[in-house]
């Protein structure tokens, strides 16, 4: 019982509490290049949801696997990056096959999370914090969620902030920082949450 | 293409400053930004790295086949990065501690693979090392710049010595997460108004040219 508490607790500080843009900056690059629209946002929040999971399951075991008993933990960067580049290749084959419409749909943005730090963050935060096998996976399906979280709900004000009169040296991204910050004020809001 | 040393320099620390004109490697510019030493470790880590990696990218330009240019530059700035990681480790473990994941995340800093495929790839090692220890340098005076404000506001300190006495009541908010939007927001701001206004009137003669020209 006590296990499923802490469990409950890391998916709840992974989406809302220590939110991967709002409090840890991480995917800032993806966060501000397609939160545009609110259709493309959610498409790339599927997309990275799918690809953090995997990954974090996948270099978990990596580097338990792999690393350790030959250690060379020192490899673990260099491991990472390789074995998200190689997944984020292999889902886009697979989607490619099972489902073309789901590939159209998330286009460009399926090679382009191997660059978001996230996905990498996710993986070098799990073995910081000695999470075990399913924590892991609980830990990169959560902060997916609250990145999903965090993009669509940027982009909904987006989307308004384009029908607006902004001062011309304000415009694209100042504005854009701005908005954001004022959403990380609110989502520290949630701190209180976890003690 | 001619690119001469003090060209590369004026480029890199004010004309196509990284962060402030390509919003690139945003990610730790907002993370790392709360004191000012651990912004100045961050930033001779990203300097030396890309400084390296572009010199190693240009050695090997000739060598590499065109498409697999990607991994192999992104095996070699892990190269570079994992060493950066180690020595701080070794040499400084309170800083290393600080900086949290985020010395490791030097490798998806958009800064260096940009500098090594648009720089690196096509000039020589020596004005490609340069080039990148320049843009590094620009990267870290625009953090800098940053983590002053910040550090400056939110403990009345810079580098850990006291600047503002005891009337000076911190500002909370500028240790926490949301000051780092607010305040690289305003920079861009300023930086994008002081352009524009030079830019203004280069801008006008120039499209008078071209309707001149058209007529």
């Amino acid at each position: 019982m006590e296990y499923f508490g802490k469990i409950f607790i890391i998916l709840l500080s992974s989406i809302l509490v220590n939110n991967f843009i709002m409090s840890r900056f991480l995917g800032i690059c993806p966060f501000l290049g397609v939160s545009k629209r609110v259709s493309t946002a959610i498409g790339m929040g599927a997309a990275v949801t799918f690809v953090m999971a995997l990954a974090s399951v996948i270099t978990y075991l990596a580097y338990y696997f792999i690393l350790e008993p030959l250690e060379m933990q020192y490899m673990q960067t260099l491991a990472f990056i390789l074995i998200i580049a190689t997944l984020v290749q292999f889902v886009e084959m697979v989607i490619q096959k099972i489902s073309p419409s789901l590939y159209q749909a998330l286009g460009v943005y399926l090679p382009l999370i191997t660059t978001n730090c996230a996905v990498l963050g996710v993986a070098i935060l799990n073995i910081e914090e000695g999470y075990d096998l399913f924590q892991t996976l609980v830990n990169g399906i959560g902060g997916a969620l609250g990145f999903t979280l965090a993009i669509v709900l940027f982009a909904g004000i987006r989307e308004r902030l384009e029908l607006s009169d902004i001062p011309e040296p304000f415009k694209g991204f100042p504005i854009a920082m701005i908005t954001a910050g004022l959403m990380s004020v609110a989502f520290l809001g949630f701190q209180g949450l976890i003690k | 293409m001619a690119s001469t040393y003090s060209d590369i320099t004026k480029k890199a620390l004010w004309k196509e400053n990284p962060v402030i004109r390509q919003i690139l490697g945003i990610c730790s510019a907002l993370a790392v930004t709360n004191l000012v030493a651990n912004t100045l470790v961050m930033g001779i880590g990203v300097m030396l790295t890309t400084a390296f990696s572009c010199l190693t990218v240009s050695l090997l330009r000739n060598i590499i086949p065109v498409r697999v240019r990607m991994m192999v530059q992104t095996l070699i700035i892990a190269s570079y990065v994992i060493l950066v990681d180690i020595v701080l480790k070794a040499y400084f473990p309170d800083m290393s501690r600080a900086l949290g994941p985020y010395v490791g995340l030097i490798i998806t800093n958009c800064i260096i693979m940009g500098r090594c495929e648009a720089f690196a790839q096509s000039n020589p090692p020596l004005l490609s090392f340069y080039d990148g220890l320049m843009s590094g340098l620009g990267y870290t005076l625009v953090l800098t710049t940053i983590a002053i404000v910040r550090e400056l506001l939110g403990f009345g300190t810079i580098l850990g010595y006291e600047i503002l006495g005891d009337w000076w009541t911190p500002w909370t908010v500028m240790v926490m997460a949301p000051s780092a939007f607010f305040v690289l927001a305003v920079i861009i701001w300023i930086v994008k108004s002081v352009t524009e206004k030079k830019d203004a009137p280069v801008k006008q003669s120039a499209k008078q040219e071209v309707q001149v020209s058209g007529d």
